[in-house]
């Protein structure tokens, strides 16, 4: 097709609109001006097209040239995504650094992946190989955790006719070639896809493992699965970011991609500064040998937090389709609905609900859709997943916005974050009466299997005594706590102890911030079996107070903070005690 | 004629703060306009939407007296700019960047685009310098770091600049002696505030330290728009170029978000949440994100964004996108305010984002974190007493809760409150917080380390 170049007709903000772009297709990338900034079609109408630009528009002049690209907004696959951090639109953030200095400049161009650099490949499929998309036809070590599987793209199949011998490549290298129906196609480590379009898949499963995150609250009361699907609401400091960070560090999945949606520079930085150092407590390594990090910060161009989202979501599921568990992390999708509305109110579209546009609904739904626990494309039958957690920041921190509503609609978890808890300091500041997982039965089955048999019933039970101390709360208003009767007095003490001690985890205490399983199923269980001996005590007429103040109840709170490697030969000896103390108190009322 | 001298006298329509241009020629968007009254005086206007033969020009020192015959309009040739140079320090500008005070012109290094570009996160060095301001339930509990972003959210009738000048006045790193400037940005302020600062500025000899852009109460609005904006241009060329550590003071962010709110009403956009536009989120972004540190950069800008809460509340918009920009808030309350406690700043809903690693050992003291969380369990618990016992009486608590309910009072009094003038070391701060501590169970401290309970915790007193 001949080129199609149009020009500049009107500018508002991001949004301008072009003359002459009869021919381009909705959602082609376009070139901007004489700066060549970037631009996606948005809107067609006869000769006019309505573009939104990812970046600056400044200075722009009605007049300028548009040129299409004729391709839609796509993003680059291939290794070296790993440890890189991107822009929106996938342009390497230390590249443009070296290019332009400390601050982001306009019109700077830098492929995401680097061309020049070799990666030593290792075949895995040989000539005369049936292929189909997604097989993996050689191999690469991308960090030092991260082995990056060649796949053959999605739209592929046929008879491998050659595959490159091991050796360095640049991801532009021809590394092999597949004779299909449609002729022959080389293949390089270099893919693209486009954002929009969700990388195709043989069949979704439901989800069934655990997403072990080390946050007690979320593994042993509101279980996220892999593939699964989970929001975190909450006013601005109840704790959204920390948590996203949190099950960025210690989640057990083995990619994670990150993406910063309109939120603070300083926190992509922490990012930046703590991955390198912290370790993956499964393989010892720097976590961000696992992680890929996409920023479009709230002081850059809006329009690009749209495309943000997307690149993200398509980089997870291209390491999802070589076979992995990959976890998602958008903080925070309300910026993107910002953005979608931003948008919509300058194509003057029909506003729906508090000005967002009618199809939000339907934008976060595709988005959500493409988590998943899934049987890949491929001839192996192999599996791999992408979760997906997204923050939502909701105004005046009230859930009934159209953001939170309608992402809850979708999503099976949600985690509910409660600023009277925020205010307080009780971190993580997710409100357990308000919080649900839909996965709840579906991981079970993993904890009992691996960490206890009575896993559930431990969970339920705690459940249960928080929801009883609520109650209580209720008529402790009226009466005051010394009005109870000393078994309810000494549930409220049970109670106090899980959600102190259990369901508080500090995120900067050098342990606390991940609690392996085993160590949160055994710390569910001394805790409940403290609530067993305060019934059994107070039913043989022992104090409530005389109770609370032994000794081992202070061990006890403390638990969270006994190195992980300690705990076991610590629970053990902890226990004891307790019963001890306990078993004396009520000797010494018996005598 | 070279296109920026030419005169359009095409102006077809006046609304609001908006006037409409036709026939105009290769214009850009975000243009600087100057127009011309039939009387003949000069105003300063920027191009908000541009077309191939029209453009919509917001107008800063407003329409009045603007016509659809005799007024004409020059496009400059390029956007917003502010002429930095070190000698800004010192100085006073009004809202379109001219000086105000009787001295020269300053004659500028550089012109800058007033809007800036964003930091790239690869460049920014973490804030995680403690500055000391005196004040304990900042040092304390929220505390603030060289380069972070810590607005107070206060209510009309509040002692917010007092406060605000109190930090200024206060602020140190601890240990060092630094290049440092304020840059004051009045936005919509009445004199009588604007020169409570500059007195102090004065008093201190701050002034000769400080900038000072200004647009009081009866000011053009819509300037309002464009002052933060040169206040942080001028900031980041001290801060990134001239290596100070600038302090930025940004007050009223409120009547800000009005002016914004103006221009929105009159384009007739889809309003957001209560009337403001849907995209001040961003714009205030665009505003607080550039606070920071750079890698390799000695200097840094410290913001002290200030805003009234309209009646009081939280969830506004304007506090409450604010909050979600900003490294945390400062809250003043008026009940503290009643009580006569100074400053009145509501512990519980303060928040310093960047605390965690600007405190502790090397930084403030070891023991830091672990005592402000417990204060801030413990006081939030008094407090919950405090309601309960409203209704109950406080016969029905237990000893324990009552020492809590006791806790609170004498947190409030002793470590919140304390003079405008006084000036409490960290240590200071935390010895007052380990006297506090002290009057509840051992047991109870299950925030702090036991080394640190061993360390720190005064002798036990007798109970009465
Ligand atoms: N799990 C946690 N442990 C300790 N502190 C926390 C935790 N979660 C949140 N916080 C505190 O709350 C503050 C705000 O959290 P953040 O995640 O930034 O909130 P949000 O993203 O919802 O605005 C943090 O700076 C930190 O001080
Ligand atoms: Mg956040």
């Amino acid at each position: 097709m001949s080129e199609i170049v149009g020009k500049i007709v009107r500018i508002s903000g991001p949004v301008i609109e072009a003359d002459d772009m009869r021919g381009s297709k909705m959602y082609d990338v376009v070139r901007v001006g004489d700066e060549n900034l970037i631009g996606e079609i948005i809107r067609l109408n006869e000769d006019i097209a309505t573009i939104q630009v990812y970046e600056d528009t400044n200075g722009l002049k009605p007049g300028e040239k548009v040129i299409s690209t004729l391709e839609p907004l796509s993003v680059e696959l291939g290794p070296g995504l790993i440890t890189n951090i991107y822009d929106g639109i996938q342009r390497p953030l230390p590249a443009i650094n070296k290019q332009t200095g400390d601050f982001i400049a306009r019109g700077v161009e830098a492929h995401a992946l680097d061309r020049k650099k070799k990666w030593h490949f290792k075949p895995t499929a040989k000539r005369g190989d049936k292929v189909k998309g997604c097989d993996i036809i050689g191999e690469v070590q991308e960090s030092t955790i991260i082995l990056h599987k060649i796949i053959v793209p999605p739209d592929v199949q046929g008879v491998l006719s050659s595959v490159g011998k091991e050796g360095d490549y640049t991801i532009e290298d021809d590394i092999a070639a597949v004779t299909t129906d449609k002729g022959n196609v080389k293949l390089k480590m270099l893919q693209r896809w486009p954002v929009r379009k969700a990388r195709p898949v043989a069949e979704k499963y439901d989800p069934s493992l655990a997403l072990i995150t080390g946050q007690r609250v979320i593994d042993t009361f509101f279980p996220v699965a892999k593939g699964g699907t989970a929001a975190i609401p909450g006013g601005f400091g109840t704790g959204k970011t920390v948590m996203l960070h949190q099950l960025a560090k210690w989640s057990d999945a083995q990619i994670i991609v990150y993406v910063g949606c309109g939120e603070r520079g300083n926190e992509m930085t922490d990012v930046l500064r703590e991955f390198p150092v912290l370790e993956d407590p499964i393989t010892h390594e720097p976590l961000m040998n696992r992680t890929v990090l996409i920023a479009n910060t709230s002081n850059m161009p809006v329009a690009a937090r749209d495309a943000s989202v997307y690149t993200g979501i398509t980089i997870a599921e291209y390491y999802r389709d070589m076979g992995y568990d990959v976890a998602l992390m958008a903080d925070s999708t309300s910026r993107w609905a910002e953005a979608m509305r931003e948008i919509s109110g300058r194509l003057e579209e029909m506003p729906g609900e508090e000005g967002y546009p009618a199809y939000l609904a339907s934008r976060l739904a595709e988005f959500y859709e493409r988590a998943g626990r899934v049987k890949l494309l491929g001839s192996k039958n192999k599996e791999g997943s992408v979760s997906v957690m997204g923050a939502v920041s909701p105004p005046g921190g009230d859930f009934s916005e159209p953001v939170a509503q309608n992402t809850l609609r979708i999503v099976k978890v949600f985690w509910a974050l409660d600023a009277d808890l925020a205010d307080k300091r009780h971190f993580p500041s997710i409100n357990w009466l308000k919080s649900y997982s839909l996965y709840l039965e579906e991981v079970s089955d993993w904890w009992e299997k691996t960490v206890g048999k009575d896993w559930l019933k431990l969970r339920n039970r705690a459940m249960a005594l928080l929801q009883k101390e609520s109650e209580l709360q209720e008529i402790v208003k009226l009466v005051g706590p010394d009005a109870l009767p000393p078994r309810e007095r000494g549930l409220l003490e049970s109670a106090r102890m899980v959600r102190e001690n259990y369901l508080q985890q500090s995120a900067f205490h050098e342990v606390d911030t991940y609690c392996p399983g085993k160590k949160q199923y055994e710390m569910l269980r001394l805790m409940l079996k403290f609530s067993d001996k305060i019934q059994e005590a107070v039913g043989k007429n022992v104090h409530i107070d005389d109770i609370i103040s032994i000794k081992s109840r202070e061990t006890l709170a403390r638990t969270g903070t006994v190195p992980n490697e300690e705990f076991e030969k610590r629970f053990k000896s902890l226990e004891q005690e307790m019963e001890n103390e306990i078993n004396s108190l009520i000797k010494g009322r018996v005598k | 004629m070279k296109r920026k001298d030419i005169e359009y006298t095409t102006v077809s329509e006046v609304a609001g703060p908006l006037m409409i241009v036709e026939g105009v020629k290769d214009i850009a968007f975000n243009e600087v306009v100057k127009i011309k009254t039939s009387f003949g005086e000069e105003r300063t206007g920027q191009i908000l939407e541009a077309f191939e033969d029209k453009a919509v020009v917001q107008v800063f020192e407003g329409t009045r007296g603007l016509d659809t015959k005799n007024t004409s309009a020059r496009f400059i040739g390029e956007t917003m700019k502010l002429g930095v140079s070190k000698d800004m320090v010192g100085r006073v500008f009004d809202g379109t960047g001219n000086p105000l005070d009787n001295a020269p012109p300053i004659i500028p290094d550089e012109r800058r685009d007033i809007n800036g570009d964003p930091i790239n996160p690869c460049a920014r060095e973490y804030p995680r310098e403690f500055i000391q301001t005196g004040i304990s339930t900042i040092d304390g509990l929220n505390t603030l770091v060289r380069g972070q972003k810590l607005p107070i959210f206060s209510g009309s009738g509040l002692p917010h600049n007092e406060l605000a000048a109190q930090v200024a006045r206060q602020a140190k790193v601890l240990g060092k002696e630094e290049k440092f400037a304020v840059v004051f940005c009045a936005m919509g302020i009445t004199s009588e505030e604007a020169n409570l600062f500059i007195k102090d500025f004065e008093n201190t000899g701050a002034l000769e330290r400080t900038v000072m852009f200004l647009n009081l109460a009866d000011d053009p609005t819509i300037e309002r728009i464009i002052l933060p904006r040169m206040a942080l241009t001028c900031a980041e060329y001290l801060a990134f170029d001239l290596d100070m550590h600038v302090l930025v003071v940004l007050t009223d962010m409120t009547n800000y978000a009005e002016a914004l709110r103006e221009i929105a009403a009159a384009r007739e956009e889809v309003p957001g949440r209560r009337g403001y536009p849907g995209y001040m989120y961003t714009d205030l972004a665009m505003n607080y994100e550039r606070a920071g540190r750079i890698k390799g950069k000695k200097g840094s800008i410290t913001q002290i964004p200030m805003l009234t809460m309209p009646d009081d509340d939280i969830t506004h918009p304007i506090p409450d996108l604010t909050g979600y920009i900003t490294e945390g808030q400062i809250v003043l309350e008026r009940g503290l305010h009643k009580k006569s406690i100074y400053p009145p700043i509501a512990v519980l809903p303060c928040l310093s984002r960047l605390m965690d690693r600007g405190i502790g050992k090397d930084k403030t003291r070891e023991d830091h974190a672990g005592v402000s969380n417990q204060l801030y369990a413990a006081y939030a618990e008094g407090c919950d007493l405090r309601d309960l016992v409203a209704i109950v009486g406080e016969d029905a608590l237990s000893d324990r809760d009552r020492k809590f309910l006791q806790f609170a009072d004498e947190f409030e009094k002793r470590f919140v409150s304390q003079g405008p003038h006084e000036d409490r070391s960290i240590e200071q701060t935390l010895t007052i917080s380990w006297e506090l501590l002290s009057g509840l169970p051992v047991s109870e401290l299950k925030k702090i380390d036991e080394t640190y309970i061993k360390k720190y915790l005064p002798p036990v007193k007798e109970e009465k």
